[in-house]
């Protein structure tokens, strides 16, 4: 009798692990084969001369080993891509983060009233298609017709040419990225502040600490974690830029000022079919990005430890 | 007591302000497609159409074809998100009651898995499906966004809390793994599979490099491909260039406006997960 009631424990656990995997399969499947698995054979295609000739017919495929990471090392375009994206994610993230920083502040503060309106609003450029809203950008920066010129003009500023000089095409693909991502941002980290028990502040303010004092030593410190996954998302997403100077730049003008690696990537692998040497590009991008991502995460311990 | 008021107004005033700045551009972009041709380019610019007009629209939709990128959008956008609430539910669904070994391992290594940057798969990916026969085919999108690691995530963390009592219940009543999952499991996971909905809705109508690579047949460009094409002839029909940005825009800002607070419930249990 035990020994029956054995079999059938066994007979319904193995028929439970079964339907789980009748149920996993079609969902892992499409994940390792349109994901997991390129991604694995992106570092393979960099290791070969892929080219058109190869786009044509797979035998005129060769095994080259690194030899496209040692052209990359002496191209001056490849440099000039990785320089503007540090200059992009260094500058703009950071700016991003303290900006959504600020606006959750204020959307959470006790004296704030119409908050879902006002909290809507911040958030609504975060829901809209990048192409459309890059295009207004455009316009928006036309260095006679546009209205950001016409309202630097109002204050007492000198006009700018936004898109066409090397010095600024650059802040302004930063100014829209800002714009577009500081609202999602803002919501995540509101809901961390949210968490914050209204005791600790209590205690603060009866030690005499002042808004500064407990923004410093109470808000921040307790925010760590959602700061890191904002920290981290944002960094992650920034290294990938990509539609914005493909539509505000057009394609990383002036001068490649705004060339970004993946739109290099896509100019080498999709343009010219150069895509053995597009792979190795790619996956520069892959290895700087866990690296970035890592190098936060350790910090962030450190911070905390 | 006084200086809390002078904090108050001052915190509005940056309030106002900051929402007034963020909401221009959307503002101006409608503002500037009704204007007749060329009023947008004049000196200084004007904030309000002189007339309004809707002509820019009907050329969209008349000579430049903007109607059938307008389909292709909606359509990869539908079919993408019923797939993959399907194929997510079942596998997140899976990872949070059934059990099976390796469990926690397949699943942990899933997580790690999502800090892998999309943008590296995209040229295996398309040489893959080139060899499969489809490039410029809807399937091109359809097939890689069925499943996603991020929608597998939310589905397990909300179907975490269903009672296994009433699995159980159903399965000693004879039901199959697949009827539990169809009756009782989806119906409680409602409230989840609406936000994963318009996650998927958005991205899939906002995504561009992918849709850039794989649909090189014009009839099949999905708005912002579309948008981007237009935009290398028509650089400078301000107003017709703002019309196409309102009909892209416009039909994901409205479904989020109506549906924010599914959204919103979204992006916080991506932000909760460590």
């Amino acid at each position: 009798m035990p020994a029956d009631g054995i079999t059938a424990m066994k007979r319904a656990a193995r028929a439970e692990a079964r339907a789980a995997w009748l149920f996993l399969a079609p969902g892992l499947g499409v994940i390792f084969l349109f994901f997991l698995l390129p991604i694995a054979a992106a570092f393979l295609l960099s290791l070969t001369d892929f080219d058109l000739y190869a786009v044509a017919d797979w035998r005129n495929l060769r095994l080259i080993g690194f030899d496209n990471y040692l052209r990359l090392l002496r191209d001056p375009i490849f440099w000039k891509a990785l320089g503007n994206t540090f200059y992009f994610v260094l500058v703009g993230g950071p700016l991003t983060v303290v900006l959504s920083l600020a606006a959750a502040l204020m959307i959470q503060s006790k004296l704030t009233r119409f908050r879902g309106l006002f909290r809507t609003a911040f958030f609504a450029p975060a829901v809209t298609t990048l192409v459309a809203v890059a295009t207004v950008w455009r316009y928006l920066y036309h260095p006679r017709f546009g209205l950001i010129n016409h309202a630097l003009q109002w204050i007492g500023l000198p006009a700018v040419d936004w898109l066409g000089s090397t010095r600024w095409a650059m802040p302004a693909i930063i100014i829209l990225s800002i714009w577009k991502n500081f609202g999602a941002n803002m919501i995540i980290l509101a809901a961390g502040l949210q968490n914050i028990p209204e005791s600790l502040y209590e205690a603060a303010r009866l030690d005499g600490a002042g808004w500064w004092a407990q923004l410093r030593h109470v808000t921040l410190p307790m925010l760590g974690p959602t700061f890191l996954f904002v920290g981290v998302m944002t960094c992650i997403g920034y290294f990938q830029l990509f539609a914005e100077p493909f539509v505000l730049t057009r394609q990383g003008e002036p001068l490649n000022s705004t060339l970004s690696v993946a739109l290099l990537m896509y100019k080498e692998g999709f343009r010219w079919w150069n895509m053995g040497y597009a792979a190795a590009v790619a996956f520069v991008l892959f290895v700087v990005i866990l690296a970035a991502t890592t190098l936060q995460v350790r910090a962030s311990r450190r911070g905390e430890a | 007591m006084k200086k809390s008021r002078v904090a108050t107004v001052l915190l509005h005033a940056a309030l106002v302000l900051g929402a007034a700045a963020t909401l221009f551009p959307l503002f101006w972009m409608i503002t500037a497609s009704l204007m007749p041709t060329g009023e947008a380019n004049s000196d200084p610019p004007p904030l309000l159409p002189s007339r309004v007009t809707f002509e820019h629209y009907g050329e969209l939709f008349t000579r430049l074809n903007l109607g059938q990128a307008f389909f292709n959008s909606t359509l990869l956008a539908t079919a993408v998100t019923l797939l993959s609430l399907f194929l997510n539910s079942m596998a997140g669904y899976a990872f949070a009651k059934l059990r099976f070994r390796g469990r926690g391992k397949i699943f942990g290594f899933l997580l790690a898995a999502l800090v892998l940057p999309t943008q590296v798969a995209v040229l295996p990916l398309f040489l893959l499906l080139r060899e499969m026969h489809l490039i410029s085919s809807y399937w091109g999108v359809i097939l890689p966004g069925m499943a996603s690691i991020f929608g597998i995530f939310l589905v397990r963390q909300f179907a975490l809390s269903i009672p296994d009592e009433l699995l159980d219940a159903a399965r000693i009543d004879g039901a199959s793994e697949f009827r539990i999952y169809s009756e009782i499991v989806l119906p409680l996971c409602r409230p989840i599979l609406v936000t994963l909905a318009i996650f998927t809705f958005l991205g899939t109508w906002n995504d561009f490099l992918w849709p850039l690579v794989v649909l090189t047949d014009q009839s099949r460009y999905t708005l912002p491909v579309a948008l981007a094409n237009l935009f290398g002839e028509h650089v400078q029909d301000t107003e017709l260039m703002m019309a196409g940005s309102v009909l892209t825009v416009l039909p994901v800002l409205l479904l989020f406006l109506f549906l924010q607070r599914h959204y919103i419930q979204g992006l916080l249990m991506g932000g909760v997960k460590e």
